[in-house]
């Protein structure tokens, strides 16, 4: 990496003093922090690899973007879609075999799985932290590893909950409950008074299953981890956990257990369930469709409810984008990157993704997006609620493997359709999870 | 003796080490042999051979793994996951294969009859296994899904139910849910094969058996089913096989859930390994189905050996 070291010396003399004493410098030396000129090599050409777009503004905005960075630099840069995921089987073997795409856009603990296989962009990553205000600590703890950053945290796809006011309004409740035990009530509300019920991913959805009982393990203070990686997932507060799904798993649409990723959105749009935990994508999808225009005006959007641990946490998805060690144009990689979070190309991006990719760099929480509509406002803190998988132990291999083995999501279904009970359903779960943390 | 005659009594020449490689029967066989044998190691042996070694190694993604000998299967051994996927798939298998086995054979003799539009019968009849599975997998998607099933709203639009069936939720239902699905789908195979093989079945044995005044019955116990039994045997040792390793089905229609009662061995080989990132475990239990895949093919090789008794030999 010494070529870095030296391009980053010679062009940004204020940057290793930091931030604070930029401001003692004079603006001449806090003007020099703000570049990181690093020349391409010669012929170089990339290509991109991305998970196919959820909504379409993003892909086209990325697209101009690239276009924009061609015309400006004449790198050619080639963009390949993949289904989300396949994004983690591409990768790991783009990273085992050393061929393939120069830059990745990969998901959650993909850069811990491999991160000597990919390029060290620690001083970009410095550089584009200092200008814009620093890396929010969720997605920058994905993409870090042991101090270095091996990737830039792209975005975190937020999640939060998509309810109909209307039917909201009519269990009672003028606004959406901001708590556990009130939340519990609005669900019951809507069973008991016969409205549309709500309904929440029980089923293996890699993402929609994973994000709803992180937040019921969470928000009762329950733990897969301690700090060191021992499990401590078979613990009252994961039972008390446990048992408040029971009581609003009642509540729910049946057949919830069944659900994968869509299913949520499906339901929701053809009006059969009123609150849904989800991506801002179920209201793009009613917006866009003359149809359902009813059902857009009526959505609402907040922030799932704090429990007795008093604090606003979440998995959400984050995506964060690596290069690869093997790459030709290790220069040309990270000036595209750069390029691509720099100001002009990431504010565009960011609202031409409609809330759906909420910012990493603090800096851009001030996009024009987050203001343009109401139901926008709870995604705009998805980085900021953000907390990582595996939390409070590292991220790693075992994070990823208890994440991928559904061992939360089981422990939830089989306690809810009553196989096991509370107890027995947080026993086997750490069990389970013990395999993965074990050595 | 003039020159020509001289010319025709001399002896040749020896062949030169080219030549004589050229003439050699056997090395001649094996240069032939060559490509198919590579082509067999490069493509089927080593990837086999791989799997089989990373079954004993922690290899996970990103990281060579290390030999811990049978610590994998030490690790399966103990995990009640796997001994549902292993449940889960042998039910599948067995259930699925047994139904398609006679759907199929059902159908193989509807077809082998005089019947009118007997060609345009036997083209739509394999359709489902021409419609790539995931196609077919996420039609069954809808058809069983837990608000939009068509099933369910038919039934209650006939008042026979009140609320939507629970397809994929119930774990016995999932169950027979996805084998519904792999019926469906393996039909048309057992049943088109079979049907080639009655068809290879003379008529003068029917028309000798009828003349001996064997029964309908008779004729098809003592004549069609002894006849057909090497081509049973193929067609189910490769129904099991199709069967036992479905992968796309599950994945579509339930990604194993709902807790992991529909979850067959290839498909947590792959959620271990690849989105779980353990791929020695995985492929431990990629391996694990070996067992079960070589009972298959020696249940074919022994229905193969009726084939002597057919012909007047023993069994």
């Amino acid at each position: 990496m010494s070529m870095n070291r030296r391009d980053l010396i010679r062009t940004t003399a204020g940057l290793a003093v930091g931030a604070a004493s930029a401001r003692l410098i004079g603006p001449s030396a806090a003007r020099a922090a703000d570049s990181f000129n690093i020349e391409p090599e010669k012929g170089a050409s990339l290509r991109v690899t991305r998970w196919s777009p959820f909504v379409s503004g993003d892909e086209k905005q990325w697209l101009a973007n690239t276009a924009q960075f061609t015309k400006d630099t004449g790198i050619e840069v080639r963009i390949d879609k993949e289904s989300w995921e396949d994004i983690r089987p591409k990768a790991a073997v783009a990273a085992n075999v050393g061929s393939g795409p120069d830059i990745m856009w990969v998901w959650f603990d993909d850069p811990q799985q491999y991160p000597d296989k990919l390029l060290d962009v620690t001083d970009l990553a410095n550089y584009l932290g200092n200008k814009y205000g620093g890396w929010y600590d969720g997605p920058k703890a994905y993409a870090t590893n042991n101090g270095k950053f091996v990737g830039l945290p792209l975005a975190t796809i937020g999640n939060a909950m998509v309810y109909r006011k209307s039917i909201v309004e009519k269990a009672g409740f003028s606004e959406f409950p901001k708590d556990t035990d009130s939340f519990l009530k609005l669900c019951q509300a809507l069973k008991s008074k016969g409205l549309t019920p709500a309904g929440f991913t029980l089923g293996h959805g890699v993402g929609d299953g994973n994000n709803y009982v992180h937040w019921l393990l969470w928000s009762h203070d329950g733990k897969v981890v301690d700090e060191k990686g021992n499990v401590t997932l078979d613990s009252p507060e994961t039972i008390e956990a446990i048992k408040y799904s029971n009581a609003l798993y009642k509540t729910f649409i049946p057949g919830t257990e069944s659900w994968l990723d869509v299913n949520n959105n499906r339901a929701f749009l053809a009006g059969q369930v009123s609150v849904i935990a989800n991506g801002v994508s179920a209201y793009y999808a009613a917006k866009n469709d003359p149809k359902l225009e009813d059902i857009a005006k009526d959505i609402g959007t907040t922030n799932l409810p704090v429990g007795k641990s008093g604090k606003d946490v979440e998995l959400h998805q984050v995506t964060s984008t690596v290069i690869f060690k093997y790459t030709k144009y290790p220069k040309a990689a990270m000036r595209y990157l750069q390029y691509m979070f720099e100001k002009p190309q990431m504010d565009k991006w960011i609202e031409a993704s409609s809330a759906y990719c909420c910012q990493t760099l603090k800096a851009y929480a001030e996009n024009p997006i987050w203001k343009a509509d109401p139901v926008f406002a709870p995604y705009a803190r998805a980085s900021a609620t953000l907390r990582t998988n595996g939390y409070a132990g590292p991220l790693g291999p075992a994070s990823a493997g208890v994440m991928a083995d559904y061992v939360l999501v089981d422990m939830f279904a089989e306690a809810a359709t009553g196989q096991r009970t509370p107890e027995q359903a947080a026993k086997r779960a750490a069990e389970r999870a013990k395999r993965y943390y074990r050595s | 003796m003039n020159g020509t005659q001289q010319v025709a009594l001399r002896r040749a020449p020896p062949p030169g080490g080219f030549a004589r490689i050229m003439e050699s029967r056997n090395i001649l066989g094996l240069i032939f042999l060559l490509p198919a044998a590579a082509f067999l190691l490069v493509f089927l042996t080593y990837p086999l051979g791989l799997g089989i070694w990373l079954g004993f190694t922690d290899t996970s993604i990103g990281r060579p793994g290390f030999f811990i000998g049978l610590e994998n299967y030490e690790d399966l051994w103990n995990d009640p996951v796997f001994w549902l996927s292993v449940f889960n798939t042998v039910l599948y298998t067995v259930v699925a294969s047994v139904v398609k086995f006679a759907l199929g054979l059902w159908l193989a003799l509807i077809l082998n009859e005089k019947l009118p539009f007997k060609a345009f019968f036997r083209a739509v009849i394999l359709l489902p296994w021409v419609v790539p599975t995931v196609l077919s997998a996420i039609a069954f998607w809808w058809i069983y899904d837990a608000q939009f099933s068509i099933i369910s709203y038919s039934l209650m639009k006939l008042g026979l139910i009140t609320r939507p069936i629970n397809f994929l939720g119930d774990p016995t239902l999932a169950r027979a849910s996805v084998i519904a699905a792999n019926i469906w789908r393996g039909i048309p195979f057992v049943a088109i094969t079979l049907l080639a093989g009655l068809q290879t079945i003379s008529p003068s044995l029917y028309e000798a058996a009828t003349l001996d005044g064997a029964t309908g019955w008779q004729r098809f116990r003592h004549v069609t089913l002894p006849m057909l039994t090497p081509i049973i045997a193929v067609v189910m040792t490769f129904s099991v096989l199709f069967t036992f390793t479905d992968f796309q089905l599950i994945y579509v229609l339930t990604r194993g859930g709902p807790v992991n009662s529909t979850h067959l061995m290839a498909t947590l080989s792959f959620q271990r390994a690849i989105p779980g990132g353990h791929l020695g475990e995985g492929a431990a239990i990629a391996v694990a189905m070996i067992p079960f895949l070589l009972a298959a093919i020696l249940f074919s090789y022994f229905g193969m050996q009726r084939r002597r008794w057919q012909q007047g030999g023993r069994d």
